[in-house]
C-alpha cells in the first residue's frame, strides 16, 4: 500500500518534516492493511483531504490573516479549503486563530464538541499555541491544546499567509495518511476516541477540569 | 488658557486640589465629586467624557480618573477622585451625565471592585460572573481563578447599589428581560459580530426591543500586563489591541511616553509616522468596506477590498517587515528607516487607489439593495454620539467634528491640508460614506507629505533604561475607528504604575442598544458592520 503521502498542492520533497509523516504511516501500517478496505480508504482519503472546510472562527489578529488567505491573492480554495462554514456542524476543521481567554475556553470546547467526526484542529499563531505574548496574563489560556486536541501548529504572530497555507497542507497530509474505514471512523465510543486523541496532547494536569458533556 | 483659571476657582468650591505632576489634574474628594461633575457638565459645557480610568492608589484608596472635554470650546479638564475604604470602595456614578460612563464604570467595577452608587446595571463587563476578586487591584491573588471549563451560567438580573445616610449599602436587583420576552443570543461565535462579541437581543416579532451586549471573550488583561513590563516592552501590546490600527495605537503610546520624557522627535520621524498612520487608515477602511459588504451578501466587494488592501500591506511590509502587526514605532523614533522604494511605491499606490475608488461606488454605493438597507437605519443623533463618546467615523457621520487630527493636532497634521468629513444624517449610509471619503482624504494627506520627507534621524537618542518622572499623562491619536487614547501614571519606576488604553470600540458597542431599538433584526448586521468595532480593542 501507500508508502508516501502525496498531496497535489506541494511536492513531497518540499516539506521540511517528512520523518513525522513517515513515522505516522509506519505506525498505522504496522499490522498490514486489508487490500479492499485499504483501497477504499485511499479513495476516501483522497476525497477528504482535497475538500477540507474550515469553520469561520477567529478571535483576534490571526483572524484577519485567515480572511486574507480566503481572499484573492492567497486563495486557499485552490487547495481544497473551498469555503469557510459558519456552522460547526458543516465544518471539517477549526482554525483556532487568535488568543483563547478563560471566558472563551468553554465556548471553544463547545464548538469543538459540536463538530462532526472526523474533525481536526489547527492552532494558529503564538497565542493559540502557548498564550504567546499574553502568556503571563490572568485571563489567557496558555495553549489551546490544554482544552482540545491539536493536529497542526502554525507559529507566527500572526503567521504569514504562506505559513498558514503550509500548515494547512500538513493537515491535508495527515488526513490523507489516516485510514477512514480501518481507523478514525471505526465506530469506537466517543470516550475512547477522545482518549486516543488526547493521548498525544499534554493535558494531564487539566484532565479533571475537562467537561465531558460539552452541553450547557 | 484663561478658561482654566476660571475652572480652577470654580472647582475650588468643591474642595478640588490642583496636582501639578504630569499633565496635571484636579483631585476632588468623593463626597463632593458628584456635585463637581454636575457643575462641569451643566455649566462648564464639558459634554464629552474622553476616558474613564479606574485606579488603585494603594493606601490612598481606589478611585477613578476622568478626562473631560468641552466639544464647543475644546477645553479639557482632568479630574481624579478616590475612596480610601479599600474593603468596600464606592463612588458616585456619573452614568446619567455622560452615557459613555455606563460601560466604563462597569469596567472599573469589574477590575477594581469600586461600587458606583446609583449605577443601574453594575454587572461585570469583561470577566465571568463567577470570577473571584478584582484583577487590577495591586493585592489581587492570581491563584484564586484557575481555568474554569464549566459553561457560564447566565444571571438575568442587573445589580445596583444605593447608599443610606448611615453609609450602608442597599443592593437592588432588576430583571434585564421580562419572563415573557423572546430573547435570542447572537455570538460569541457569529460571523457578523467581527470577532467574539455577544449580544442578547429581545425581539418582538422581527423588531428589536432591547440589546444586552456581553464583552470579555477576548479580554487578555493587556493593561495589567503593562504594569509588569518596562516601557519598551509595553509597545508590543498596542499593535495587538486594534490590529487594524496597529501603527496609530503604537504612535499614541510612543507619543505619550515621549511627552512624559520631554523628548522632541525629529521632523523626519513625524513625517514617517504620519504617512504610516494614513496608510494604516486606508488599510483599515478598505477592510471595513470589505467586511460590511460581505456581511450584507455582496461578496465581490470583499475580494475588491482585499485586493487593494494587499497593496497597502506590501508597502508596509517592505519597510517594517510586518504585514498586519508591524511593531514599527519606537520610543523616540521608528524601528528602521523607510525603504528606498517607499516613496515611489506610495506614489504609485495613490494613483492606483484613486482609479479604483469608482469601482466601489459602482458596485456598492449606488446599489439599490445597499441603499435600501443602509439609508435611514440605525440613526445615532449628534447628542448621543457625544454623550456616548462615539468618536471616529461614527461620530462624524452624526455631525460631530471629532477628528483628533483637527482637535489636538499631532505628527504633521497641522501642516497638511485636508478636509474633515462630516455628515449629518447619522444613519448607516452616512457612516459608510464617511469612511469611503476618508480614504480619499488620506490619499490627499500622503500626497502632500511623500515628496517632502525631510532628512534627519529616524531614531532619537534614548537612554537604554527608560524611567518616567512621577505624574500622569494622556495623549490621543485619531485611530482607524476613533480616538485612541493612552493614559499613563508613573511613580518614577521603569515600569508604569497604571496604563489605560481608551478603547475606540467600547463607546460604539455602548450605543448599539440605543440605535438599534425598533430596528429589524436584519438591520443589526448592517448597524454592527457600519459601526466598525474591533473586539480585541474593546476587551483589551
Amino acid at each position: 500500500m501507500k508508502r508516501k503521502v502525496n498531496i497535489k498542492s506541494m511536492e513531497y520533497e518540499d516539506f521540511n518534516d517528512n520523518e513525522y509523516i513517515e513515522g505516522m504511516l509506519k505506525e498505522l501500517r504496522e499490522n498490514g492493511t486489508n487490500v479492499i478496505v485499504g483501497c477504499l480508504d485511499d479513495v476516501i482519503e483522497w476525497g477528504r483531504s482535497n475538500s477540507l472546510w474550515p469553520l469561520t472562527f477567529a478571535t483576534s489578529c490571526c483572524g484577519i490573516e485567515f480572511m486574507a488567505i480566503g481572499a484573492a491573492r492567497y486563495d486557499f480554495a485552490r487547495f481544497g479549503f473551498e469555503v469557510a462554514r459558519s456552522s460547526p456542524r458543516q465544518a471539517d476543521f477549526i482554525m483556532v486563530a487568535g488568543t483563547i481567554t478563560h471566558k472563551m475556553a468553554p465556548v471553544l470546547k463547545r464548538l469543538y464538541d459540536q463538530m462532526a467526526d472526523p474533525k481536526y484542529v489547527v492552532a494558529t499563531g503564538g497565542c493559540a499555541i502557548s498564550g504567546g505574548p499574553f502568556k503571563k496574563s490572568y485571563h489567557v489560556v496558555d495553549g489551546v491544546d490544554k482544552i482540545i486536541p491539536v493536529d497542526v501548529y502554525i507559529p507566527g504572530c500572526p503567521p504569514r499567509p504562506e505559513a498558514m497555507l503550509y500548515g494547512l497542507m500538513q493537515l491535508q497530509r495527515k488526513v490523507k495518511a489516516q485510514r477512514f474505514l480501518g481507523g478514525i471512523n471505526k465506530g469506537i465510543s466517543e470516550k475512547e476516541y477522545e482518549k486516543l486523541m488526547r493521548a498525544d496532547t499534554n493535558t494531564a494536569e487539566d484532565s479533571k477540569a475537562y467537561d465531558e458533556s460539552g452541553l450547557a | 488658557m484663561e478658561n482654566n483659571i476660571d475652572i480652577k476657582t470654580r472647582l475650588a468650591a468643591f474642595d478640588a486640589e490642583w496636582s501639578e505632576a504630569g499633565d496635571g489634574l484636579y483631585r476632588i474628594p468623593a463626597r463632593s465629586f458628584r456635585k463637581a461633575a454636575e457643575y462641569l457638565k451643566e455649566e462648564g459645557g464639558f459634554d464629552f467624557l474622553r476616558s474613564l480610568t479606574g485606579m488603585d492608589w494603594g493606601e490612598k484608596g481606589l478611585g477613578c480618573v476622568y478626562h473631560l472635554e468641552n466639544t464647543s470650546t475644546g477645553a479639557n479638564v482632568v479630574l481624579a477622585t478616590a475612596d480610601e475604604n479599600r474593603d468596600n470602595p464606592s463612588l458616585p456614578s456619573v452614568h446619567d451625565l455622560w452615557k459613555g460612563a455606563n460601560l466604563n464604570e462597569r469596567e472599573a467595577y469589574d477590575f477594581f471592585g469600586i461600587k458606583f452608587i446609583g449605577h443601574p446595571d453594575l454587572r461585570r463587563l469583561f470577566l465571568r460572573d463567577d470570577w473571584k476578586g478584582h484583577p487590577f487591584r495591586k493585592d489581587y491573588d492570581e491563584s484564586l481563578n484557575p481555568l474554569n471549563m464549566e459553561n457560564e451560567s447566565q444571571d438575568d438580573t442587573a445589580l445596583s447599589y444605593e447608599m443610606t445616610k448611615a453609609g450602608d449599602y442597599i443592593l437592588k436587583r432588576h430583571p434585564l428581560f421580562e419572563e415573557e420576552e423572546y430573547v435570542i443570543n447572537i455570538g460569541p461565535q457569529h460571523p457578523a459580530t467581527h470577532g467574539v462579541l455577544r449580544f442578547r437581543v429581545s425581539l418582538e416579532g422581527e423588531t428589536i426591543k432591547k440589546i444586552d451586549p456581553h464583552c470579555g471573550y477576548i479580554h487578555r488583561g493587556i493593561e495589567k500586563l503593562c504594569e509588569t513590563s518596562t516601557y519598551p516592552q509595553t509597545l508590543g501590546f498596542t499593535d495587538r489591541l486594534d490590529y487594524l490600527g496597529a501603527m496609530q495605537n503604537r504612535h499614541a503610546l510612543c507619543m505619550c511616553i515621549e511627552k512624559a520624557l520631554g523628548l522632541q522627535v525629529s521632523d523626519r520621524i513625524q513625517y514617517i509616522r504620519t504617512i504610516m498612520d494614513e496608510l494604516q487608515r486606508i488599510d483599515s477602511h478598505l477592510l471595513y468596506i470589505s467586511c460590511l459588504c460581505q456581511d450584507m451578501g455582496a461578496l465581490t466587494v470583499f475580494f475588491f477590498g482585499f485586493r487593494d488592501r494587499e497593496k497597502v500591506l506590501d508597502i508596509l511590509e517592505q519597510t517594517t517587515g510586518g504585514r498586519l502587526i508591524q511593531t514599527y514605532n519606537t520610543i523616540g523614533g521608528v524601528q528602521a528607516d523607510i525603504h528606498p522604494d517607499f516613496t515611489r511605491k506610495v506614489k504609485e499606490f495613490i494613483k492606483y487607489m484613486r482609479s479604483k475608488m469608482d469601482e466601489y461606488h459602482e458596485i456598492f454605493t449606488g446599489n439599490v439593495i445597499a441603499q435600501k438597507r443602509l439609508v435611514g437605519t440605525g440613526v445615532l443623533s449628534r447628542e448621543d454620539a457625544i454623550s456616548f463618546g462615539a468618536t471616529g467615523g461614527t461620530g462624524r457621520a452624526s455631525g460631530w467634528a471629532c477628528d483628533v487630527r483637527k482637535r489636538h493636532p499631532y505628527g504633521v497634521y497641522d501642516k497638511v491640508d485636508f478636509k474633515e468629513i462630516v455628515c449629518s444624517e447619522g444613519d448607516c449610509f452616512a457612516r459608510y460614506m464617511v469612511r469611503v471619503k476618508e480614504i480619499e482624504e488620506s490619499l490627499k494627506i500622503m500626497e502632500q507629505l511623500i515628496d517632502n520627507i525631510p532628512e534627519g534621524e529616524y531614531q532619537m537618542k534614548v537612554k537604554p533604561i527608560i524611567k518616567l518622572p512621577e505624574g500622569s499623562w494622556y495623549s490621543a491619536v485619531e485611530g482607524s475607528r476613533g480616538e485612541f487614547g493612552v493614559f499613563i501614571e508613573s511613580h518614577g519606576d521603569k515600569y508604569p504604575y497604571r496604563v489605560k488604553f481608551r478603547s475606540t470600540g467600547l463607546p460604539l458597542v455602548a450605543c448599539v442598544d440605543t440605535i438599534s431599538r425598533n430596528a429589524k433584526i436584519a438591520d443589526l448586521i448592517a448597524i454592527g458592520g457600519t459601526l466598525d468595532y474591533v473586539i480585541p480593542d474593546i476587551d483589551r
